[in-house]
């Protein structure tokens, strides 16, 4: 078992950059703006870790430009196509030789796949899933907020003694900052530690939504729920979507009734998602649909019946019929936008 | 084949009310319940048994009134229950609950797969499963939602990621998580309620698991809960009227001014 340093050798801030092929999802922009101020606020400086496929390295400047003071760069075919086994090993070995202080993870599939078998092997502490991260003024400690009890509170967790302080952070929660190309930092080069065993295959990747937009990733979500009545409405949600640019989403009921896949489904049993605007249409608000979308900055509820619960989180309400408050909607937007 | 599926038990979260007077949750009279997510772990496994012929144990830690989880899961069709349960346990994170489990799933011994649902709906952390993973020194998938090929030894699997899905595969014995996608859970039987009814149900102490005491509950856990509080969604929504269009206009004339669109 390899113990980490004691907390007064560790220094530095470092973020997961997370891609697929290179593609880095927005979070991992978030985490350096998230991880440049508390690196900031600690007086350390912000690294970012880049692993991947040979050839990766092309991406590292953008990390510097999105925050990074410097980019740890280890590119090797094993790390091609994420997989927990080279992936964990590389992550060791830089955190045994550099101590970190705190470690950042996108709350993505593979981010809270990797950091807690990371956390279990460097035998150090993992918030999950945090929507807000400050260094304590006094201590010095990270201070990781997170919503626990399906979103009913909201703790603050610390982790005292032992180093680096690892958190997955939520995606669309912390602020990003604007790219500057101009800002200077350095590429290190390292390795994938020699002799290990990699014992999960990739064999496939395969895109489901196809031309829509996903919702963990979308700035706007239009959400249906039983109350569109019929699968063939999700038609009116569609075009309402696209004509915001933005993603369907879905309630558990419109999901259980066979209407849209699992993948749309927002909710306790579904997707945790925090859009600038969230609408939900013919949802009513069960606690368990709430606790998904409820930290979304705006939402718009639709909704036939005033006394429907998703009113109490909505910021605008309108009570009506939705298959034909939806349409109206669309055209709205589409004349605005043809005319600005 | 033998299969483990680890389960807890949890409040249901949905009756978890907040008492606005001192800020606090309200517990009392909120039922207690098997994770939602793990009962597809639990019917995985049951599955897998009906198919190929395998032994389901169910594995859990807490306190006493867990065995009723426990024995819930026997009337769903697992074989065995075992509960993992001590002071010594107490005031685990997910560090130190990853490592008791392994202890206990090193003692039950003889596993080719171990399944959890993805996460549980108290904490939400889905850490335990990998962490265990790591402690046993086995690999692991998170958020499998089909097991395509499964066979003595290999499996084949289809992992839920964001916008799509991957396919991978792996040697047994493995840990995997598992999402809702993956199969629709049965009701319990009347012969298996019977059969739960009745069962023994043994209970592991920290001494039965040779567990280190520096790696158990709180002395085990590096994270402290610092602060509680409730959050406040006390959003006073804007109703906007009229017919289908003004309340249409009305609406888009916000998004505007919000520099939506």
């Amino acid at each position: 078992m390899s113990l980490t340093a004691n907390k007064e050798h560790a220094s530095g801030v470092w973020v997961f950059a997370e891609h697929r092929r290179g593609q880095f999802p927005s979070v991992v922009f978030e985490l350096l703006g998230a991880g440049r101020r508390l690196a900031d606020d600690l007086g350390e400086k912000l690294f970012a870790l880049l692993l991947g496929g040979v050839g990766v390295g092309g991406k590292a400047p953008d990390l510097i430009a999105g925050g990074a003071d410097t980019v740890y760069l280890v590119e090797d075919e094993v790390l091609a196509d994420f997989t927990d086994d080279p992936y964990v090993d590389t992550l060791e070995s830089l955190v045994t030789r550099y101590h970190p202080s705190v470690l950042l993870f996108g709350a993505t599939a593979n981010g809270r796949s990797l950091a807690p078998r990371l956390a279990a092997r460097l035998q150090t502490g993992l918030t999950a899933d945090c929507t807000g991260l400050e260094i304590d003024p006094e201590k010095g400690n990270l201070l990781q907020v997170r919503p626990a009890f399906g979103g009913n509170i909201m703790a603050t967790v610390i982790c005292q003694e032992r180093r680096p302080q690892m958190a997955t952070v939520r995606p669309r929660v912390m602020k990003r900052l604007p790219p500057d190309p101009g800002r200077m930092g350095e590429i290190i080069r390292e390795m994938v530690p020699p002799g290990r065993k990699k014992r999960v295959d990739f064999l496939d990747f395969v895109a489901e939504l196809k031309e829509t937009v996903n919702i963990e990733e979308a700035d706007i979500i239009v959400s249906g729920g039983r109350g569109m009545g019929d699968p063939s409405n999700f038609r009116l949600l569609e075009e309402l979507a696209g004509a915001l640019g933005g993603a369907v989403g879905a309630s558990r009921a419109a999901v259980d009734a066979g209407w849209v896949p699992y993948s749309y489904q927002v909710g306790q049993t579904g997707k945790t998602v925090s859009p600038q605007v969230y609408f939900a249409c013919g949802i009513s608000g069960a606690v368990q649909h709430l606790v998904g979308m409820r930290s979304s900055d705006i939402i718009v509820a639709i909704n036939k019946n005033p006394e429907a619960p998703i009113f109490q989180v909505a910021t605008y309400g309108l009570v009506g019929d939705v298959l034909e408050i939806v349409p109206a909607l669309t055209a709205e937007i589409r004349r605005w936008k043809g005319e600005a | 084949m033998k299969v483990v599926v680890c389960l807890k038990q949890v409040p249901d979260t949905a009756e978890v009310k907040i008492d606005r007077a001192t800020n606090t949750l309200i517990r009392e009279g909120v039922p207690s319940i098997i994770n939602p997510f793990d009962r597809y772990a639990l019917e995985e496994a049951v599955r897998i048994k009906e198919r190929l012929g395998a032994s389901v144990t169910v594995l859990s830690m807490g306190p006493d009134q867990v065995k009723e989880a426990l024995r819930e899961a026997l009337s769903l069709g697992a074989d065995e229950a075992i509960l993992l349960s001590d002071r010594a346990f107490a005031g685990a994170d997910t560090l130190a609950t990853s490592y008791s489990l392994a202890r206990g799933i090193e003692k039950i011994g003889g596993y080719d797969l171990i399944l959890f649902g993805k996460q549980a709906i108290d904490g939400d952390t889905g850490q335990v499963g990998p962490g265990v993973a790591e402690v046993l020194g086995l690999p692991h998938i998170t958020l499998v939602r089909r097991l395509v090929d499964l066979r003595e030894g290999q499996v084949k699997v289809e992992r839920l990621v964001e916008g799509g899905w991957e396919l991978l595969a792996t040697a047994l014995p493995a840990v995997f998580t598992v999402v809702k996608e993956i199969n629709e859970p049965r009701v319990p039987s009347i012969k298996g309620m019977l059969r739960a009814k009745r069962a023994e149900i043994p209970v592991w102490r920290a001494a039965d698991l040779q567990a280190d005491p520096r790696r158990t509950g709180l002395a085990g856990s590096p994270t402290r809960v610092a602060k509680i509080y409730t959050p406040v969604f006390d959003r006073q929504a804007e109703v906007l009227s009229g017919t289908a269009g003004e309340q249409a206009q009305a609406l888009v004339a916000r998004l505007r001014e919000n520099k939506i669109i």
